[in-house]
């Protein structure tokens, strides 16, 4: 290897703390409790997907919308390892809630921009404490390593039908635009768990929190701590996958046998644990590097990224496929994860995307 | 109960009393042996402390930074790994004091004979008879895929000493002398046109009853102890990025441009990819045990690796055009170690077409993570109640 290409390596921690299990815990049962796949298959066609009520048991009361903020400016002073779990657990369930538009991705695009504007900080106590949800005015689809600022409208805004303020990157700077006086024009997504909208905010509608270069900054470190944690909701919903396939198929018979027991499932399953393996430690390192403020942290995402993306479509696809005709049916979750995992693919810059960071970060240049 | 500081006046004090620059590199690992900081793990008397495993570290660190010469475990893998912890396990006192000391020392290299033509990946089913006679067994049969056979003094051995029990059951397991004229050990070339492994015929091979590790035909779970060990064994160090098959292949990337296509890009950094979340997995699992929580993903490492390598080192030899054509050398050789990174390009790519059949074929390991991890059911079978002479072979 050359050392003068590869950023040096930080020693990661990629095991769950006590802490963090009990957390999966909680949110675990408030998803269970209230957000099951029948509750979500029952709103999704609805004006809302969102379960009402179900932001604030999990953002205000259990905090997890603060843990990415310091206690000092109103968070719970945790870090990008905690929310990690709490989307895989949104992942798992396919939750539709603004987790990782709002107390990730904008959050941490305004933690920089906190510590010099008041209004920054104001609303970020305001996110931090789940009383306002905000999201940044670009499209899903936007890579941490992507040109900015975008041109109005925006499109695919991510959980804009949720949001109470709209985060704008503009030349001039980072505004803060309250949604009512924005345009949200709603657009039918392939993921009906999040919603997608046209967002158009007015020149010089809103309040400036942040200038040019300190918006842009603020903007990249948002999207990189999404597109990080992003690989844990994939992890979570691949975990769900590959669990409610194995018991489908320990339980459906066909040929006076478990079709679980055919080695040609079973290889597929098998495969899947494996891939489930390597998530699962991609999205650990990028949340522990995120955490620490790894100098590694834009490589290793990447890295969380161009894998994770990959192992939850593949998960979600034979979920659908080793269900058989159950699996193809609106009745069943499985298109849920299914249609998930295919936007999640290209949420946050897509698998090629970030390989193409990668090689950049790493020295492996394309042919010239 | 021994720990970390007692461990480390040990170490002085075998330090003190036999200095490495100046004792004989035998006669320091003997005596350390003797001083129970082998393999600190293992009981008093029998190069151990009775201590917790995990502290062998310190006593490895200690003797590195004095300099002292180790037991090379590398050459000595399959007695270390797999021989000893088995002896340990079901020899008789008689037993584990005749082998362990100069197994650890390295003075008696070690082999397995477990394998057959006929007995891969049903290793259960394997066909080596071993008859009683008197004291003695008397062993025919053929063996395959040993390594170290040509350089072993012993063996650890499998063989059927029951025909009429189903496979699992009349199996026994022994100790073979591999100096006995009925052994005869031919190199077995592979592929990549070297021999590192074995096939070896017994005839008419005499072992003493008292060779014997457990009881008669219990030797299949005997053999667990072997076949868990192996697994245990291998890894545990950190791998730096790009430390395995990929960084031979980014080398190449980056110092020949006039090699680069897009398409070899793409698939580049696919695998690359894949090789460094492999390696985050590994480190992963490496800090699973030592907060003593392993789980199954060791399972999985080995399959990883094995897709990887063939991946990595087959996109190599394209990446190489007119250079992939050639081969180093088809010389028939022996090596003495094996390292799966060393060599060409093409070397590699021959090679690593073993990593997914050697130690369990990745079919296998597949049936195994799907039934023991997944709890899926297994499929149905009918060669576990047969009596073993009755089954198709």
């Amino acid at each position: 290897m050359t050392e003068t290409t590869a950023p040096a390596e930080q020693p990661l921690d990629l095991l769950y703390s006590e802490t963090e299990d009990d957390l999966r815990a909680a949110v675990r049962a408030l998803l269970t409790d209230r957000a099951g796949p029948q509750a979500v298959l029952g709103r999704i066609e609805t004006d809302s997907p969102y379960v009402p009520g179900l932001w604030k048991s999990l953002a205000a009361d259990i905090g997890a919308a603060g843990l990415l903020v310091p206690e000092k400016l109103g968070g719970q002073g945790a870090s990008h390892r905690e929310a990690a779990v709490v989307l895989e657990e949104l992942g798992r369930a396919v939750t539709p809630l603004p987790y990782l538009t709002s107390a990730v991705v904008a959050t941490e695009t305004l933690l920089a921009p906190a510590a010099e504007s008041d209004a920054a900080a104001a609303l970020l106590a305001e996110l931090a404490g789940g009383r306002t949800v905000a999201v940044l005015a670009v499209p899903l689809s936007t890579a941490p390593d992507a040109e900015l600022p975008l041109a109005e409208p925006v499109a695919a805004v991510a959980d804009a039908t949720a949001a109470d303020v709209f985060l704008v990157l503009r030349a001039d700077g980072l505004y803060a635009v309250p949604a009512d006086e924005a345009t949200v024009e709603r657009q039918v997504p392939l993921d009906l768990t999040r919603p997608l909208a046209v967002v158009t905010t007015g020149a010089g509608s809103g309040t400036r929190l942040a200038g040019p270069d300190a918006a842009r900054a603020a903007v990249r470190r948002g999207l990189l701590a999404g597109a990080g944690l992003l690989a844990s909701e994939q992890l979570g919903l691949a975990e769900w996958c590959l669990e409610e396939t194995v018991r489908y198929t320990r339980e459906r018979h066909q040929f006076n046998r478990p079709v679980g027991s055919f080695q040609a499932l079973k290889h597929r399953m098998a495969q899947l644990w494996l891939d489930l393996v390597g998530a699962r430690a991609a999205a650990r390192a990028a949340a522990d590097a995120l955490a620490t403020g790894s100098a590694d942290a834009p490589l290793i995402v990447a890295v969380a990224q161009a894998y994770c993306s990959k192992v939850a479509v593949r998960a979600a696809e034979e979920c659908v496929q080793l269900h058989g005709g159950i699996g193809m049916t609106w009745e069943h979750p499985a298109h849920l994860a299914l249609k998930r995992a295919k936007s999640d693919q290209i949420a946050l810059g897509s698998a090629g995307r970030h390989q193409d960071t990668i090689a950049a970060l790493v020295g492996l240049e394309p042919p010239s | 109960m021994t720990d970390a500081a007692e461990l480390r006046v040990r170490t002085r004090k075998l330090l003190d009393e036999h200095p490495p620059a100046t004792t004989d590199r035998t006669d320091f690992l003997r005596a350390r042996f003797d001083a129970g900081l082998a393999w600190v793990h293992y009981p008093v008397g029998l190069g151990g402390l009775d201590a917790p495993r995990a502290l062998q570290t310190v006593v490895d660190a200690e003797l590195a930074a004095a300099g002292a010469p180790d037991n090379d475990p590398r050459k000595i893998g399959i007695g270390l790994g797999m021989a000893a912890p088995t002896v340990l396990a079901h020899g008789s006192d008689e037993v584990k004091e005749r082998f362990l000391r100069p197994l650890w020392v390295g003075e008696e290299v070690w082999c397995q004979l477990f394998s057959e033509p006929g007995a891969g990946s049903d290793l259960a089913a394997l066909a080596t008879r071993a008859v009683r006679d008197g004291d003695d067994w008397v062993v025919d049969g053929q063996k395959v895929w040993t390594s170290s056979a040509h350089t072993a003094r012993w063996a650890i051995l499998i063989a059927r000493t029951d025909p009429d029990a189903p496979k699992h059951r009349g199996i026994t397991y022994f100790v073979c002398d591999m100096t006995d004229p009925g052994v005869e050990v031919r190199p077995l070339r592979q592929i990549t046109g070297e021999a590192e492994f074995n096939e070896v015929f017994l005839t008419g091979v005499r072992i003493p009853d008292a060779h014997r590790l457990g009881e008669v035909g219990d030797g299949w779970r005997v053999a667990q102890t072997t076949l868990m060990n192996e697994r245990v064994s291998i890894g545990g160090a950190r791998i730096p990025r790009e430390g395995g098959m990929i960084g031979k292949a980014a080398t190449t990337w980056r110092e020949r441009p006039g090699l680069r296509t897009h398409a070899l890009h793409r698939r580049l950094l696919d695998l690359w990819v894949d090789a460094e979340v492999a390696r985050l997995s590994g480190e992963r699992l490496r800090q699973q045990l030592v907060a003593g929580r392993p789980g199954p993903e060791g399972s999985a490492m080995k399959l990883a690796f094995a897709g990887l390598n063939q991946a990595i080192s087959g996109l190599e030899v394209e990446l190489l055009g007119d250079e992939g054509l050639l081969y180093g050398e088809w010389e028939m050789r022996r090596p003495e170690l094996v390292d799966f990174t060393g060599r060409d390009a093409g070397y590699r790519y021959l090679r690593s077409k073993g990593n997914s059949i050697e130690g369990g074929t990745s079919e296998v390991l597949l049936n195994i993570v799907a039934e023991r991890v997944l709890g899926l059911p297994p499929e149905p079978r009918n060669d576990k109640d047969v009596a073993w002479k009755d089954l198709a072979r």
